[in-house]
């Protein structure tokens, strides 16, 4: 077993301890590499069957690329696709700064989308290695009735025993990912032929690391056309994999404050 | 943290190829992990661009001087504590190792996070801070290293700056700390002097500790090994999940030990049952990629078997051959982290991989504080504790010794619906007490010798006054059960009424149930059906698939009253029932007293010599509250769609899956291994 079928085995068991223990799981669909990781994984988990829906709660405002990539391999994949809206801007906390106050519409639209389903469980697809806050997290996080993380009370998990059982109303973040990294996402995708969109590939000496929001998400300088050159280019780039995404570097706790309100 | 390249280093080329080791670094608050982590991130280039001038320009707008584990420190909450609350992973390499560095706070209150952190890491760096000394977390750390089971140890001591690099001071840590860790069989790979604040003896061996010839920190961390799949140990599959989203039925599971091959024969534990591996699965399915026919530890798999058999989550597959222990009693070495203290009658949902039971404390052997200089004994384990318990569990659950599998030979403790502990099966008590299965079977025939002249009430006064410990009675609610029940409450006898609901029981059942709780002010106790298994066999099979062939039914038996059952007579000395001889064939080799082995306990029937009519006059005299089928002409009474009146003539348990033939009429309440039903 190399490092990549290790990271696939642990993966799929968080995906059936998930299936088994929560009575309506949803998997969020981002479209981003890893998301698209994310549902391989889950089809590997359940033998081709993605047995329950994937949801992408959609600001509007993503790249044209990525509503074409979801509407193709929504078909494609046979998913069973729930698009969810986001409010609109006025709806949110005024006292974050721009960019972080446009990224939360989507902390917003996922409170909405989850009183609407009624979900107890979304299958999230955050990495440790992304970021700083992300780093802390467990793979079965425990929400409150807001949706709100509260990070200095966070359960035991050992062993992989997750906790599963929830008071009435709270729900759970599920992160199957949660162990790999960008470099471990970029293999595997290259390794099981995983489509991905183009924006990730240089274009004009630039490319985009992280996808968000068209108009609060930037591409890197970058001259990696290929999956074996992004991969080649993460064994020896210093600069972080969210420094495109705008709503991080605001102000140096921007980011937390939109995790601990909901936000993945 | 984005964490890359080592310039210093001669980095061997492909990423994937080099071993990936997960360090944990643990100790007591203060002794500086951070500072540490900082130091190994910043000499091994590691650090994304940037990241160091970032954090010394908000230093320097707060006025506070730069720290390395500011690097470490990123929440905001932190920064504000000046402490680590919660464990983060960063990565860096060393010439021929990647690692991921697991940071854990010291902080006593957050022992749930380092325990977190902890369990994931294959080795592990134990710091000690050389002015102050080993304190309470460094003791208990260390011991929860060992529970854990994480083998590969360092001793790090820092600040050596503080107490001058003083080489006595050293030797006389390392003498305490060394003596701490082989208490419990933990020996340091190495003990290192260094101070991470001015990098001795971290990346770099300085003059300041020229005194010291072992390795230095990236040396010792250059040594541990990443964790290996256990593929030479037996299989052990633990069942997460039968799946049957189209015609396969698929059980999935990760293999925790050994390897599995199409054709294999195996054993489903804690049944017993055997199949062969008919197929592995896997998707997606190409030309080029068809699922191996073979696979190892570590692994997440779905495989097919050659035979219909009720399997379900928590189930362990195992080499036939080799069966794993069906466990109703442990003994682990575990902590303990609840604010509640876990005392001999703490119940709790004893978790071994997928399987779960409920489980009673019947024994704290012993009891330490870890944190503690001299660990004191007591009869409970208070929270960040740890110690030795007996746990008597509600079902018997699949699991090994620590000793045999360290992966299926632990378990974890859930209280009030958290995970609130942990540890190593030291020891299975009911293996010790087979052996006392003769003793058991003397003592059913003395105890049938001197019942067998005594009327019905009276067997069930000498049955309470000579067997010791609990007593249940099993109640269906026939009239046999109603005249015992009748003899027990006039009697006034402390004997458990228990009755097991399968959900699927006559209305009538029910009136008769409540009628005759008022009647004689008892309680009736109902024992339910586990809905996880019960979900799974509707799914499975549907929800009246019982009828479907003799397989599907006796797994509707195993579900909804074989398991529960187990419940209601765990713990139990004694076991009341309302057999009759003259029932059924099967029925009557039963005995007065019989010896049940395997459940280890004295079975009584009190009626064992009586004939139905005997039992009409009984409950006729006393007006003893009557189960309103049994004017329809139903004489036993089971679940309402697979009991059925009775044409006159007929054996009385005629009406009992009336399909089958008449030799097979039982649910397995009353079968002991090895019988059919």
């Amino acid at each position: 077993m190399d490092r990549l079928d290790e990271l696939e085995a642990q993966s799929i068991f968080i995906f059936r301890e998930a299936f088994a223990r929560m009575k309506k799981l949803a998997l969020l669909w981002s479209l981003g590499k890893d998301s698209n990781v994310m549902i391989w994984l889950a089809r590997k988990a359940f033998f081709g069957h993605l047995p329950f829906p994937v949801m992408h709660v959609d600001t509007g405002k993503k790249f044209a690329e990525m509503y074409v990539f979801r509407d193709r391999y929504a078909r494609e994949w046979g998913l069973d696709l729930i698009v969810e809206p986001c409010p609109p801007l006025d709806a949110v906390d005024p006292t974050l700064p721009p960019a972080a106050r446009s990224a939360a519409r989507k902390t917003e639209g996922l409170k909405l989308a989850l009183a609407k389903h009624g979900f107890d469980a979304l299958i999230a697809g955050i990495r440790r290695d992304e970021e700083a806050t992300r780093a802390k997290e467990r793979v079965f996080s425990p929400r409150g009735l807001e949706g709100n993380w509260d990070v200095r009370d966070q359960p035991l998990e050992f062993w992989d025993h997750f906790n599963a059982r929830l008071p009435a109303g709270a729900h759970l973040r599920v992160h199957p990912i949660l162990h790999w990294t960008e470099t471990d996402i970029w293999t595997y995708t290259r390794r099981e032929g995983i489509p991905i969109i183009p924006l990730y590939l240089a274009k004009d000496g630039k490319r985009y690391r992280s996808l968000g929001d068209a108009d609060i998400t930037f591409p890197v300088p970058s001259q990696a056309k290929t999956i074996d050159e992004i991969i080649a280019e993460l064994d020896v780039t210093k600069t972080p994999e969210r420094s495109g995404r705008a709503m991080d570097h605001e102000a140096e706790d921007a980011f937390e404050r939109l995790r601990a309100s909901g936000y993945l | 943290m984005n964490a890359r390249v080592s310039p210093g280093f001669d980095l061997a080329p492909a990423a994937t190829a080099r071993p990936l080791v997960r360090i944990v670094i643990v100790g007591h608050v203060d002794h500086g992990k951070s500072t540490l982590i900082g130091r190994l991130l910043a000499e091994t280039g590691s650090l994304p661009d940037g990241k160091l001038e970032q954090l010394k320009a908000v230093s320097a707008r707060r006025g506070m001087p730069f720290e390395l584990s500011f690097l470490l420190d990123a929440l905001q909450t932190e920064r504000d504590q000046g402490i680590t609350i919660d464990t983060s992973q960063v990565r860096f390499r060393t010439p021929s190792r990647d690692f991921v560095l697991i940071d854990a706070p010291g902080h006593a209150e957050f022992l749930r996070n380092m325990i977190t952190g902890a369990s994931q890491a294959d080795a592990a760096l134990l710091l000690v801070d050389a002015a102050e000394g080993v304190r309470e977390q460094t003791r208990r750390h260390g011991y929860l290293l060992h529970l854990l089971g994480v083998r590969q140890v360092v001793v790090v001591i820092n600040k050596m700056d503080r107490v001058s690099y003083d080489d006595g001071r050293f030797r006389a840590l390392d003498a305490e700390i060394s003596a701490h860790l082989e208490g419990f069989g933990v020996k340091p790979a190495a003990v290192i002097p260094i101070s991470a604040r001015h990098g001795d003896g971290v990346v770099a061996r300085t003059a300041a500790i020229a005194w010291y010839t072992g390795p230095t920190v990236i040396e010792a961390l250059d040594r541990f090994q990443p964790a290996e799949p256990a593929s030479a140990l037996p299989l052990r599959l633990p069942v997460q999940a039968v799946y049957k989203f189209d015609d396969r039925r698929i059980i999935a599971g990760r293999i925790e030990s050994g390897s599995l091959a199409v054709g294999d024969e195996i054993v489903v534990a804690p049944s017993g049952k055997r199949a062969r591996v008919r197929s592995t699965e896997a998707w997606p399915v190409t030309e080029a990629a068809s699922p191996a026919a073979a696979a190892s530890a570590g692994r997440s798999v779905g495989i097919t078997i050659d035979r219909d058999l009720f399997i379900a989550r928590g189930d362990v597959i195992a080499p036939a051959g080799t069966a794993v222990p069906a466990a109703r009693k442990v003994t682990a070495r575990i902590f303990w982290l609840d604010d509640e203290p876990l005392a001999a009658g703490t119940t709790l949902t004893v978790r071994i991989g997928p399987a779960e039971a409920r489980g009673t404390v019947t024994a704290v052997v012993n009891s330490v504080d870890p944190g503690e200089v001299t660990p004191t004994q007591g009869n409970a384990i208070g929270q960040n504790h740890v110690g030795e318990v007996e746990i008597t569990l509600a079902a018997p659950l699949a699991v090994d010794l620590y000793a045999a599998n360290p992966r299926t030979g632990r378990i974890v403790l859930e209280h009030g619906g958290r995970i609130a502990g942990g540890g190593l099966v030291l020891a299975l008590p009911v293996q010790a007490k087979r052996p006392q299965a003769a003793a058991l079977v003397a003592r059913a025939a003395a105890l049938e010798k001197m019942l067998a002249g005594f009327d019905a009430a009276a067997r069930l006064a000498a049955f309470r006054s000579e067997v010791e410990g609990r007593l249940a009675f099993t109640t269906s609610f026939g009239l046999e059960d109603q005249a015992i029940l009748h003899m027990i409450c006039a009697a006034g006898l402390d004997i458990d009424l228990v009755t097991l609901d399968t959900g699927r029981l006559f209305p009538e059942t029910y009136m008769v149930w409540e009628e005759t709780e008022a009647r004689y002010g008892r309680c009736i106790r109902a024992i339910y059906p586990r809905h996880d298994a019960l979900e799974a066999l509707v799914e499975a099979q549907g929800i009246n698939g019982f009828y479907a062939s003799r397989e599907t039914r006796a797994a509707c038996c195993d579900v909804r009253k074989v398991e529960p059952l187990g419940r209601a007579l765990a713990g139990a000395a004694g076991w009341i029932t309302g057999l009759r001889a003259d029932q059924s064939a099967h029925r009557g080799q039963a005995a007065l007293v019989t010896a049940e082995t395997e459940r280890g306990l004295l079975k009584l029937a009190p009626l064992h010599d009586w004939t139905r009519e005997a039992v009409l006059r009984f409950a006729n005299a006393h007006a003893v509250p009557r189960n309103a089928l049994h004017a329809k002409g139903f004489a036993s009474i089971g679940c309402a769609p697979c009991t059925r009146a009775i044409r006159p003539g007929e054996p009385e348990r005629a009406g009992r899956w009336w399909w089958e033939e008449a030799s097979r009429q039982e649910c397995g309440l009353h079968v002991q291994a090895g019988a059919t039903r």
